[in-house]
């Protein structure tokens, strides 16, 4: 199955992404803290495409596809045409830098590194698509 | 989104988190607790028993404040994290870097230790 939403880029629709992706793994016999990790995730690149990419401008829109066809494993797309970022090349920053710094941003896409199992960015006809992939164990 | 709630008692200011903290609410949480590090009593709780969802938007607003409320010798406990948000520092390990406990009687005894 393919599910899939669109939302304008701004911070406030974030809440509807994570809802919908909710609403999809339900039907997937996991665990809540493993829903909970993938919607974190989608979640941080969401945000991440929002902010980065798109400015936060309701003129542009976010899509995110939960591929749910195998039992082993989920796929997420979350596309944009925003401003192509190659997240799968940003370097990991140093946590206890971060802290003497001061600084409040720059450890979600730690957190996607950490919670999924494969991390892909495709850039096509316009299209910025971050494909994150999880590998599942289904409960029971 | 976000509600937080801010109760003071002798020495103790306690921070309470009801909602979900990501990356349109964050600032609402750093407006909060920035008050409480710069004006604020000597220790901080954190009753995060009301906080359903965290972010790396929250936990940078956290992280953000280590250095200050080490220069400034205050002492911080968060208490009440449900699985799912507890998991979310535990990534991280931001478990090992600010102090997370079960109860407030747990959190209070952190910040009267002197």
């Amino acid at each position: 199955m393919k599910h899939n939403i669109s939302v304008p880029c701004q911070k406030s629709n974030l809440q509807r992404i994570r809802t919908f992706v909710i609403e999809v793994l339900r039907e997937q016999q996991l665990s809540e803290l493993e829903v909970h990790s993938m919607v974190l995730a989608v979640d941080e690149v969401c945000a991440n495409m929002m902010i980065h990419s798109n400015k936060c401008s309701p003129d542009h829109s976010i899509e995110v596809e939960v591929i749910t066809k195998s039992k082993h494993k989920v796929v997420f797309n979350i596309i944009d045409r925003g401003h192509a970022f190659d997240i799968t090349k940003h370097p990991e920053p140093d946590i206890n830098e971060i802290i003497r710094k001061k600084k409040k941003g720059g450890i979600g896409l730690m957190l996607v590194k950490r919670i999924m199992d494969k991390i892909d960015f495709i850039h096509k006809d316009g299209f910025s698509i971050v494909r994150l992939t999880k590998n599942l164990h289904p409960a029971g | 989104m976000v509600q937080i709630d801010k109760t003071t008692e002798n020495d103790i200011t306690t921070l309470s988190i009801t909602g979900e903290v990501d990356a349109s609410s964050s600032i609402q949480l750093d407006e909060a607790l920035g008050e409480v590090v710069n004006h604020g009593a000597p220790g901080i709780l954190i009753d995060c028993s009301g906080l359903s969802y965290i972010s790396s938007a929250g936990l940078g607003v956290f992280m953000s404040y280590i250095e200050d409320i080490k220069t400034k010798n205050l002492r911080m406990a968060l208490f009440g994290l449900n699985e799912k948000v507890k998991n979310v520092f535990d990534i991280l390990g931001l478990d090992q870097l600010l102090t997370l406990v079960n109860t407030k009687e747990e959190a209070l005894a952190v910040v009267n230790e002197a």
